[in-house]
């Protein structure tokens, strides 16, 4: 076992949830699950991160920052879909807002489904993404960066500012 | 004698290369006599090193007093005729009284008291009086090379200005003249001959643009320093009066408190208003409007540089005194309250000179405490500022030339758009407060003086907070400097040679006075200090090794950009997610786009200038007050 | 009396002790919430990881920087171990800490820039004091050398109780625990993010953590100095005046920098000045 998998350091970003899920999260901090246990630090930064744990679904307002904040973090890197919004859309898959599930966005390597989540399920997701970390570390696989192709007058921004 | 030939050389040569400089009508004939002529003073003022550094205090008597003297007051009186003209001319009336009161003190001392006035050696040299020679003497002429680029872009950006370069040249080398003068005389009378010079030059070069502020600046200036030539000259009446007729430097400072105290303290006095701490603090600040090299000559090697070597001159008086301390009150709040200053101020170049206040202030605080220790640092804080300071000033105004602006802020990315001259700027801002540099060895050494001090605690409890602040400010225009945008581009241009060449020596001598400090302290400090107090100062052999060891850290460091590396993935500052472009523009809410500008933190409620400033006012006008009263009870009771 | 032998343990053994102590921190701040926490060795691993990951960063020279943060802060240990002179040891502490400072501000990010500025108050804040210790050491022992105050037989701590209890308020800020941790935290978000050090990762992040621990060790040999005449007592003060900022980091709230700077100076000045003064009376007016 390496380092990676003792010290994963998430980062949680609240895409349009309705707030349910990211509770949950936020419960897994607490002495009743304490995930500190496992070395799990919510960051706050993705620069910092080794895991991306997104809640919510992808709509107009926030497609943008979660490519810019997936491509920020450093490799080797997961995304953990936490709830069935950030894993298909959900209930609010019909919405004219919503585009869908993270997945149609960044490759998601951990699915959590649940509405909301269970931290229970939360962590056993986490645990999950620690093994596909291992893996991409040992196979050394740098995550592409993700630019929006649906949308190429977007194109040039999905870095961060390439223009 | 071949010594006496030095000195006459290093006092005169100047004077007639100013004369040659005031007819050479080309550019080119001025740019090589203005080169030789550096070149020369600096040759001579290092060969006056090696011929005399092991040599002691000299005393020179060749040089006829008599007729010198008469042409030195006809000068003096001239220039005063000169001032008084231009003072009415102006409708300056407060410059007009002062030149009138001075003149007639003057004029009275040599009518009545200068037949009774024998001084055995006009002209001298010691340790103190080399060290001066050589910052001057190097300093100051690089500054005058650099002068030439800077003048000659100067006036092609500015056509609506005169084009007086001949007369700017000419009193530059009048300046270097007369401070040379100021170090060697033994004669007070002669002192504050090339005293008022240096008052004159002064004058002269802030008023060079001749715009209104200017010339308001250069005549704040003089009145100032005028106050100060009063007290001067009434330290000379004292002297004629009370003092035996005892006018040698060499004697009064060995004469005792009774006779020479208050002289002392009014010279003291005089010291303060040219070294501009606090309540006559205003004149260096406004001297900015000047064209840059010559806030660069005022800041580092001569003017201010004056005003402290005198106080330090006379520190074995005021060994403790109240005189002494109330002089050392009035230079550590300077310390506190300009550094507190210079936080608020955004305009760089104010930055330095409140900066140069502070420091400025530093000495005066050690030369007044007077011990031993604290003479040490005194002298050694005199000529690292002298370095870093005129490289920062130079440097400055390169950097105004290409960006058209003196703020801090307008610095942003610096390294990237002029990575040679931002590297120097570095250098500069590193050698003013970070370690292996001179400053902070001075700094440590001032601590060390302070402590052991009668009193001493007040003085270290307001130099730790005033070093406090010194860091504040110089790291965050740093910070400013090595910001690295990605945006911007390299438009540093072709540097003119001489203003690179001015740069660049100066960059060095940060480096090597800093790898040669022990032995500059051995050969020059330590005899001047042996001699003057009895006693030496110096730091253990550890730390020397230490801090060589550090900077040869500092200077390794940069050069791991030569190593081969590989490319390390670059990611976009994180911006909580917004897409921003390279030069930092978001698109805000409703799509409108912003840009991104980071300011430095300026803490105007807490270090405002008006604020600080009247506070320093009055409180160092009181301690100037207790300064004097107390040097008179001291001698009447 | 430059102990080079001291010197070298010191940089090979002040990560490990500065990790555990760093973990023990963790470990105890968990047990105050009513959490397990992590194991004690938590950071090692933490900072194992980060040397795995990808040094992914804005520019080149952030790297130069946080290696010379490192550097000097080792450095300065060092010399703190091996029995230097304090001053130089604080102003050795002054120029690596202006390194992290700089390597913030090369990165021209908001938040990391605010962070390099909120770091400057605090560097602002805690420096007199700082100096004040050193120069309060010297009257008490009338040394600076760390080798003559770390072995003296007099009970430094009683001469100058007030620069003790001013050293002990800005060691909050120097550990960057709450209410103190404004310009960057150990703990979870923040206002400005992870102030000075959001923009660094992986491996050059992994160096500023080690940079701490190198840096914590060093200011427990700060405390030590206060006893340094019963090395027992000493050691029980070190370790029981550590428990006590962590106690102080979770009982209180972050404060705004306004307040650090203010209070950390008046603690400096009212502290330190009757100390000081004190002393000099005390000793007949001649020091
Ligand atoms: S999955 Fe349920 S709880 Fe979670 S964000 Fe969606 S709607 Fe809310």
């Amino acid at each position: 076992m390496t380092y990676l998998a003792k010290s994963p350091w998430i980062f949680h970003y609240d895409a349009s949830s309705c707030n349910g899920c990211d509770i949950e999260i936020l419960a897994c901090l607490t002495p009743m699950y304490d995930v500190e246990r496992f070395g799990i630090i919510n960051t706050g930064n993705p620069k910092h991160a080794d895991i991306f744990v997104v809640t919510g679904s992808i709509n107009e307002a926030n497609r943008e920052v979660i490519q810019n904040l997936y491509n920020q973090m450093p490799d080797p890197k997961v995304v953990v879909a936490v709830g069935i919004c950030a894993c298909s859309g959900g209930v609010f898959r019909e919405c004219y807002n919503v585009a869908g599930g993270i997945d149609k966005l960044i490759p998601v390597d951990v699915y959590v489904p649940g509405c909301a989540a269970r931290p229970e399920s939360i962590i056993d997701g986490i645990v999950t993404a620690l093994g596909v970390l291992e893996e991409k570390r040992s196979k050394n696989i740098h995550s592409k960066v993700v630019t929006d192709h649906e949308r190429p007058e977007r194109h040039n921004h999905a870095q961060g500012g390439a223009q | 004698m071949q010594f006496v030939q030095l000195l006459v050389f290093l006092i005169l040569f100047p004077l007639i290369a100013a004369f040659f400089l005031l007819i050479a009508r080309k550019d080119l004939e001025r740019e090589w006599i203005v080169k030789l002529s550096a070149l020369a003073i600096g040759i001579v003022s290092v060969y006056l090193l090696i011929t005399t550094y092991d040599k002691g205090t000299l005393l020179i008597s060749a040089i006829p007093a008599e007729p010198t003297g008469l042409v030195m007051f006809i000068l003096e009186m001239l220039i005063a005729v000169y001032i008084l003209y231009l003072g009415i001319k102006h409708k300056k009336w407060l410059v007009v009284g002062l030149i009138l009161v001075q003149s007639v003190m003057m004029l009275y001392f040599e009518l009545v008291y200068s037949h009774s006035v024998h001084v055995q050696a006009n002209l001298f040299s010691d340790e103190l009086s080399i060290i001066m020679a050589l910052i001057i003497g190097i300093i100051g002429s690089l500054i005058c090379v650099y002068s030439l680029g800077y003048m000659k872009f100067f006036h092609e950006h500015h056509p609506e200005m005169p084009d007086k370069r001949t007369w700017f040249f000419g009193t530059m080398f009048l300046f270097l003249s007369g401070m040379f003068g100021l170090v060697f005389s033994n004669n007070i009378i002669w002192v504050y001959f090339f005293w008022e010079i240096t008052t004159l030059c002064s004058f002269l070069l802030i008023g060079y643009t001749k715009t209104e502020e200017a010339t308001n600046n250069a005549f704040l200036a003089l009145w100032m320093n005028l106050l100060g030539g009063i007290a001067f000259a009434g330290a000379i009446i004292w002297l004629a009066m009370f003092g035996n007729g005892i006018m040698g430097l060499d004697a009064l400072t060995t004469s005792g408190k009774v006779i020479a105290l208050i002289p002392a303290a009014l010279i003291g006095f005089a010291g303060l208003t040219k070294a501009a701490q606090l309540p006559f603090s205003a004149w260096l600040v406004g001297a900015m409007v000047a064209p840059t090299p010559v806030s660069a000559l005022l800041h580092s090697s001569t003017m201010v540089k004056a005003g402290v070597y005198i106080i330090v001159r006379f520190a074995p008086v005021f060994d403790s005194t109240v005189t002494g301390y109330m002089i050392a009150m009035v230079g550590a709040l300077t310390f506190l309250l300009a550094s507190g200053i210079a936080i608020s101020q955004s305009n760089a170049k104010r930055v330095l000179a409140y900066s140069t206040i502070a420091n400025l202030g530093l000495i005066v605080a050690c030369a007044g405490i007077g011990t031993y220790e604290a003479i040490w640092a005194a002298i050694l804080l005199i000529v690292f500022h002298a370095i870093s300071k005129s490289l920062l000033f130079l440097a400055t105004g390169t950097v105004e030339h290409r960006i058209k602006s003196r703020e801090i802020d307008d610095m942003n990315g610096l390294i990237v758009r002029m990575p040679k001259i931002a590297a120097m700027m570095v250098i500069g801002i590193a050698g003013m407060f970070l370690l292996p540099f001179g400053m902070l060895i001075s700094k440590w050494a001032a601590i060390r003086a302070f402590i052991d001090a009668p009193y001493g605690f007040v003085f270290v409890i307001m130099l730790a907070f005033g070093s406090a602040l010194t860091l504040f400010f110089w790291a965050k225009w740093m910070g400013k400097i090595i910001a690295v945008t990605s945006d911007s581009k390299n438009i540093e241009g072709e540097v003119d040679r001489s203003e690179w060449a001015a740069l660049v020596s100066l960059a060095g001598l940060t480096f090597v006075t800093t790898l040669v400090f022990p032995m500059l302290s051995t050969h020059l400090l330590e005899p001047f200090l042996m001699t003057n107090y009895g006693h030496i100062a110096q730091l253990s052999q550890d730390n020397i090794i230490i801090m060589i060891l550090m900077l040869f850290l500092l200077m390794v460091m940069p050069l791991s950009i030569l190593l081969p590396k590989h490319k390390h993935r670059h990611l976009a500052p994180y911006m909580g997610g917004r897409t921003t472009t390279a030069d930092m523009r978001f698109s805000g809410s409703l799509g409108v786009q912003k840009k991104t500008v980071l300011s430095n933190y300026y803490l105007q409620d807490w270090f405002g200038e008006k604020k600080l400033k009247s506070w320093g006012i009055w409180l160092c006008s009181a301690v100037i007050c207790i300064m004097i009263l107390s040097a008179v009870f001291r001698v009447v009771m | 009396m430059i102990d080079i032998i001291m010197a070298i343990v010191f940089v090979l053994v002040a990560p490990v002790i500065g990790g555990l102590v760093a973990g023990i921190d963790r470990k105890v701040t968990a047990h105050m919430q009513g959490r397990v926490g992590p194991s004690v060795f938590q950071p090692f691993w933490d900072v194992g990881k980060l040397f795995e990951k990808e040094n992914a960063v804005v520019n080149e020279t952030q790297i130069f920087y946080a290696i010379c943060y490192v550097l000097f802060m080792a450095f300065t240990g060092a010399l703190f171990f091996s029995g230097g002179d304090l001053l130089l040891v604080i102003f050795a502490l002054t120029l690596s800490q202006v390194f992290l400072v700089l390597g913030a501000f090369a990165a021209n990010s908001p938040y990391s820039y605010v962070g390099a500025e909120r770091e400057l108050l605090q560097i602002m804040a805690y420096e007199p004091m700082v100096i004040l210790t050193a120069v309060g050491m010297f009257v008490a022992t009338r040394s600076f050398n760390v080798a003559d105050i770390a072995t003296t037989t007099i009970p430094v701590v009683l001469l100058i109780p007030g620069i003790f209890l001013g050293f002990l308020y800005t060691l909050t800020i120097k550990l960057r625990k709450s209410p103190f941790d404004i310009s960057t935290s150990h703990h979870a978000h923040q206002e400005i993010v992870k102030g000075v050090t959001t923009e660094f990762s992986g491996p050059s992040l992994g160096l500023i953590e080690i940079t701490h621990w190198y840096e914590t060790v060093l200011l427990l040999g700060f405390l030590y100095l206060f006893f340094g005449w019963n090395p027992l007592l000493a050691v029980v003060a070190v370790i029981v005046l550590y428990l006590l900022e962590i106690l102080i980091d979770n009982t209180n709230a972050r404060m705004r920098w306004q307040f650090a700077v203010k209070s950390a100076w008046l603690v400096a000045l009212v502290a330190g000045f009757i100390n000081l003064a004190a002393l000099y009376f005390l000793s007949g007016g001649v020091s």
